[in-house]
């Protein structure tokens, strides 16, 4: 199959892909990596008039420390993070997560921003991305705005972004001392997306309290999930056997997936629980709060 | 097939595929897979699912392993292209062009220029030596007719061999 003719636009700068999005906004189609776009516009399931490639832009090809944080630029692709031993020691989640993103032949091309404005329900990047209180940075002719990762994604495939938007980055703000990280999946094979996902940041004081939890489910939902109910059950607690029981009951009581013809909606609900129990126990075996310090910078 | 150079919306690109330099006048949507084996004559490169599932058209671009049923040739515009073509010297096939012969690695053929490309990517960056780690590195490429044992023995011994020349 082959996509219907588009005009392929490859601005130099950011403010002329900023103008050609202004002016084609709902008929045009920003490509970054293409490993989403370019299987729907072969099989015509995006039928875009105009492509914006975003690939000859300038200076967004790699990852940048900033003060108390770092940011990832649109065009960073999947594989650079992965590679990247300061982020990783920043954020262990990242290559955790990516190692379970499709193929390396995938990663090589594929962006941490395009699978942030894609917005797959059951993508592992915007649920990670999530745990960790990223914010996504957007631009337009009409200006630049942040948006906090709780309130980018709206639906599947949906998310704040407006047609003529670009994200032009992700900003991460360094772990406090005291926190750990963990992430499990579970997938029928090998680079496969998610049945379900889950990825928790946790946040202990010095007594081994737990004093912040976030934990986000894939896969269950239009967008990444809140585990509220998890969360709550953790903070206050040591990470105790039972502590870990009472988040995996209140996972899985607070997920309501639905069915289709990878897995019944039964099957994932249970996933979530028993992912969110592997996550905490990962986290209890990070050898308490002095290994987890080792994640802040 | 968008073969025709005339028309609207087309570009003149200039790529070095094996290490030739190539102009060409392509159509947007000409698929950087269709470019190679329409244009260029270079068949070696199959194009199977064209949706980045099946691995069959997988090359180089700049080095790096990448599906090219997912890039437009437009795209391709600077860079450096390497493919199946380029893996042999002369007639003297590679170590892991061998080493996939000597173990059976394939039946018809289709899926093995995909799976040669990836492994040479893989293997250039690291050893591949053992079943496990060959095992995730095949894992983004299909194939439909021998099974995975003889794939996963000859990216073993190609890199028990030090060698994976890509
Ligand atoms: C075989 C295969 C397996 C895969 N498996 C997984 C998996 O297991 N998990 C997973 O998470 N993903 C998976 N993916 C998807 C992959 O991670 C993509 O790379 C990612 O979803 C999109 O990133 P991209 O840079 O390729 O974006 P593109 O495909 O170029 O774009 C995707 C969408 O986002 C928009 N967009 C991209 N960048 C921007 C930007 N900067 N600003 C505004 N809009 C933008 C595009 O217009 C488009 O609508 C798989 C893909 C393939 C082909
Ligand atoms: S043809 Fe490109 S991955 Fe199948
Ligand atoms: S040898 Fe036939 S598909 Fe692999």
């Amino acid at each position: 199959m082959k996509p219907r003719a588009f005009a392929y636009h490859a601005p130099a700068s950011v403010p002329e892909a900023l103008a050609l999005l202004a002016e084609h906004s709902h008929d045009a189609k920003v490509l970054a990596g293409g490993q989403s776009l370019v299987p729907l516009l072969n099989f015509r399931m995006s039928a875009p008039e105009h492509l914006i490639d975003v690939n000859r832009l300038p200076g967004l090809d790699t990852v940048v420390r900033e003060a108390g944080g770092w940011r990832i630029p649109a065009l960073v692709r999947q594989r650079t993070v992965e590679r990247s031993l300061e982020l990783a020691a920043a954020f262990p989640l990242l290559p955790a997560a990516l190692a379970q993103v499709a193929h390396p032949q995938i990663r090589n091309r594929g962006t941490v921003c395009g699978s942030v404005a894609h917005g797959d329900p059951a993508a592992e990047l915007p649920t990670v991305l999530t745990a960790l209180g990223a914010t996504m940075h957007v631009a337009s002719t009409r200006g630049v705005r942040a948006v906090p990762a709780d309130d980018f994604f709206l639906f599947h495939f949906t998310t704040a972004l407006e047609p003529d938007e670009l994200l032009v980055g992700v900003t991460l703000a360094d772990l406090p001392p005291g926190t750990a990280t963990g992430f499990a999946e579970f997938a029928t094979r090998n680079g496969d997306f998610a049945l379900a996902a889950v990825a928790g940041v946790v946040h202990r004081d010095d007594d081994g309290v737990v004093r912040s939890a976030r934990l986000v489910a894939a896969g269950v939902a239009g967008t990444p999930v809140r585990l509220a109910a998890a969360e709550a059950a953790l903070v206050g607690s040591a990470l105790t056997p039972a502590a870990l029981v009472a988040a995996q009951h209140a996972a899985r009581g607070e997920v309501d997936p639905s069915g289709d013809i990878h897995a019944p909606g039964a099957y994932r609900k249970q996933l979530v629980g028993v992912l969110t129990r592997r996550v905490l126990t990962g986290l209890t075996r990070q050898g308490g709060v002095a290994r987890a310090g080792e994640h802040g910078r | 097939m968008p073969e025709n150079t005339v028309g609207e919306d087309t570009h003149r690109i200039t790529t070095t595929v094996n290490g030739v330099t190539q102009e060409s006048v392509v159509d947007s949507r000409l698929s950087l897979a269709d470019f190679l084996r329409h244009r260029l004559r270079l068949t070696g490169t199959h194009v199977g699912c064209e949706h980045g599932v099946c691995g069959a058209c997988t090359v180089h671009l700049d080095g790096a392993a990448v599906r090219s049923c997912l890039m437009f040739a437009v795209q391709a515009d600077g860079h450096t292209v390497d493919t199946v073509e380029g893996l042999a010297n002369g007639d003297e096939l590679s170590p892991l062009q061998e080493s996939f012969a000597r173990h059976h690695a394939l039946q018809c053929g289709f899926c093995t220029s995909g799976f040669l490309m990836s492994a040479a990517e893989a293997l250039r960056e690291g050893p591949v030596d053992t079943p496990e780690r060959a095992r995730e590195v095949l894992s983004g490429n299909l194939c439909r007719c021998t099974g995975y044992a003889g794939l996963v023995s000859a990216v073993v011994e190609a890199s028990d061999g030090g060698e994976g020349r890509g």
